[in-house]
């Protein structure tokens, strides 16, 4: 069944234009098109991971499924239901199940609470449990992704490290036993061993309490682990999806094989090859029709500025590659 | 440790740092000891909570007001880092001569004022420079960070996670500085956009021959970068070597397990090794060798007494008790069972 379904989904900001742009030259405003025509489809238990570009809109899509930023475009359902527009109560049940993991733990602890409380602070606003259960679980919650509350839970975030922060921004979320959970880059500051430990959490979790995933990360070795599908996108679209491993260790989409030819090695006698790409950086700023990763594709032609194709992206399906020239492609390469 | 005949950029011995808490002094920083060479690139990795952002806000005098910093040395060209006024440290070394970019990248600009207009101001504040030409200046910048400068107008809420660490690359890279100091640099990047900063950090580091210090849990990076690498555990170095050496020829069990656990997309499927247990806490003076306790060769002198750091070889310096014995260690290591007995 699907749990959550993402409709066409576009995300455009206006850019802030200064006051000669706007009076003076009369510029029309331009646009970041953050997000656009993005469907996807999540089952029950899925663990869908998104990669892309630095910028490509995984934090803007995040930020519009758990209810925080609406979307220009495009609808999103819920167990078959459309969120936008939920008021009161029903946003209230929806925003307790599904659990955002923020990108910048600098950013999204309250600076002015105790560990622990930031813990709590879901549960008690929604009063889920009576007070010493709520303090007891959000208790066992630290000790759960390795800061043993003993020590950890009178800090102030300014008292831990990155990856201590990060760590608690997992036990908030987590502790709400919600049915999604929206992850932003959740173990971007921690190194391998403490990891380990949290995505074997997280597998204990989803084994007993079964919920759905959103897994956004850089780390392409984690995704292949941890998701079963994985979606790759660029400055905003969709580029690929499929099965996790499988679009790893058989990208079909030039951008996607380019991020994996890229991934570095441990090893200080390898280089990284130069990627096989054009130009030098992606411009986000009112970017042109067709496929964005036209302009800096070794084998786009004319026709790719102006062809936008959209995928297939119901729950479970097949690999795929938003590119009209894959043939072409493999033919060039091998 | 040996001194080499040229006057190192940046020499730190025994720096320690205690944070004051509530539960007791926190002891985050520990007898740590290196040189940073003119033109060198010197990495520091280790686990989460080991203490490396706290050691160069310590250098850089940014501690919070609970943590104290002791040094025997910490000179920079010559001059006592830990000693100067204050007023001459922020004027004369902060920005100007060693620049950072903190790990909190990301909420480090003031939300209020345009990206570019930041990074042009600081480049006026320590520069003799026209706005224009602070502004072409900024504009070079955004392009080796990979930012189209139409987003120098932007303000910082604008920019993504990853688009606002790459703005504070730029900002520490904005007046030439001698020493630049990356805490995590590149977490919120994808592999080919990293892979062009870094490119082009090795570029302008080569023609302004200005030296990094790069801290970093991701292995394959450092690896990548660094000249030479510490790898820290529990507040303490514990294995520091040119990368080559350090990869090659490991000698600290802690460095051993460090490397077995590193995913790589080439091992995807296979399963790693990682290191059983949990970090130290670190509240309490250190009184044997922090890593004993999950150490898989540990002995009866490993929780006597904290090992001292040995130089093995030049420039190569361990502090384990039982370094004589790595080449076993590292046969040893290669086994999972050796790490779960
Ligand atoms: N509030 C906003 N106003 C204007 N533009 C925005 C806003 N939020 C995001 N953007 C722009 O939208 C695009 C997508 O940003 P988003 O944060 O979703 O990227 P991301 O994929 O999460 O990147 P990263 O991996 O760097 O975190 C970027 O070009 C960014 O500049
Ligand atoms: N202001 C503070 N007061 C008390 N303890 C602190 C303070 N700042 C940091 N610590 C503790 O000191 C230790 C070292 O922290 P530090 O931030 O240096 O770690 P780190 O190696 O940078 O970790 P990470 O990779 O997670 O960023 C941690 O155990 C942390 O909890
Ligand atoms: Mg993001
Ligand atoms: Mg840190």
């Amino acid at each position: 069944m699907v749990v959550l379904e993402l409709d066409r989904l576009s995300c455009h900001f206006e850019l802030t234009p200064g006051f000669v742009d706007r009076v003076i030259k009369r510029k029309p405003p331009s646009y970041i098109k953050a997000v656009e025509r993005l469907s996807i489809a999540i089952g029950e238990k899925e663990i869908l991971g998104i990669a892309g570009e630095s910028g490509c809109g995984k934090s803007t899509t995040c930020s519009m499924v758990s209810g925080l930023l609406d979307p220009t475009e495009g609808d999103i359902r819920f167990r078959g239901k459309s969120i936008l527009g939920l008021r009161g109560d029903a946003i209230k049940d929806y925003r307790r199940s599904v659990q955002m993991i923020f990108q910048d733990p600098y950013e999204s602890l309250n600076p002015r609470f105790r560990t622990v409380d930031i813990v709590a602070e879901g549960p008690r606003a929604l009063e889920l449990w009576d007070a010493n259960e709520i303090e007891q679980r959000s208790l066992a919650m630290l000790d759960a992704v390795g800061l043993p509350s003993g020590k950890y839970a009178e800090r102030f975030p300014h008292e831990l490290s990155g990856g201590e922060r990060q760590r608690v921004g997992i036990a908030s979320a987590l502790v709400m036993e919600p049915e999604v959970i929206i992850a932003d880059e959740p173990l971007s500051m921690l190194d391998v061993s403490i990891r380990a430990g949290i995505l074997d959490l997280l597998r204990e979790m989803q084994a007993e309490r079964g919920f759905s995933s959103l897994y956004v990360s850089h780390d392409l070795s984690i995704l292949g682990n941890v998701a079963d599908r994985l979606l790759i996108m660029y400055l905003g679209q969709a580029m690929e999806i499929g099965p996790a491993e499988e679009v790893i260790r058989n990208p079909k989409h030039p951008y996607t094989r380019a991020l994996i030819g890229a991934v570095p090695i441990p090893d200080p006698r390898s280089r990284r090859a130069i990627p096989n790409i054009r130009g030098d950086i992606s411009k986000p700023i009112d970017p042109p029709p067709g496929c964005r990763f036209a302009p800096r594709c070794p084998y786009a032609d004319a026709s790719c500025s102006n062809t936008f194709i959209e995928m297939e992206t119901g729950a479970g399906t097949l690999h795929q590659a938003a590119c009209h020239r894959l043939a072409e492609i493999d033919n060039a390469g091998s | 440790m040996t001194e080499i005949n040229k006057d190192p950029l940046l020499s730190v011995r025994n720096l320690g740092v205690v944070y004051e808490t509530s539960q007791g002094p926190v002891h985050a920083v520990t007898d740590v000891s290196f040189d940073v060479q003119e033109n060198e690139v010197f990495g520091i990795a280790g686990e989460s909570g080991c203490g490396k952002s706290t050691l160069i806000k310590a250098l850089l005098r940014l501690l919070p007001d609970n943590g104290v910093a002791t040094a025997d040395r910490c000179d920079y060209r010559g001059s006592a880092l830990m000693k100067m006024e204050g007023e001459a440290f922020r004027k004369e070394i902060l920005w100007q001569e060693i620049s950072m970019v903190p790990q909190s990248a990301m909420a480090s600009f003031n939300p209020v004022y345009r990206v570019g207009d930041q990074v042009v101001e600081s480049i006026q504040t320590h520069r003799k420079a026209s706005r224009a030409e602070a502004l072409e200046r900024a504009s070079e910048l955004f392009d080796v960070v990979g930012l189209e400068p139409g987003l120098l107008k932007s303000y910082p809420h604008e920019f993504s996670g990853g688009m606002r660490q790459r703005a504070m690359i730029a900002m520490a890279l904005s007046l030439d500085p001698g020493l630049i100091i990356m805490d995590e640099p590149t977490t919120g990047l994808d592999v080919l956009v990293q892979e062009r900063i870094l490119r082009r950090i090795r570029e302008i580091r080569a023609e302004l021959k200005s030296s990094i210090i790069l801290i970093t849990h991701d292995i394959a990076v450092i690896a990548e970068m660094s000249d030479r690498i510490a790898i820290m555990y529990g507040g303490e170095i514990m294995e520091q070597a040119s990368t080559i050496e350090l990869f090659e020829n490991p000698h600290h069990p802690y460095t051993l397990g460090l490397k077995n656990a590193f995913p790589s997309i080439t091992t995807m499927g296979t399963e790693l090794i990682s290191i059983p247990g949990s970090p130290p806490t670190l509240i309490g003076p250190v009184q044997s060798c922090p890593f004993a306790p999950r150490c898989p060769f540990d002995d009866a002198a490993c929780h006597a007494a904290n090992p001292a750091a040995t130089e093995i070889a030049a420039g190569h310096v361990v502090r384990c008790v039982n370094y004589e014995n790595s080449a076993q260690f590292r046969s040893l290591a290669k086994e999972k069972s050796t790490w779960l007995s």
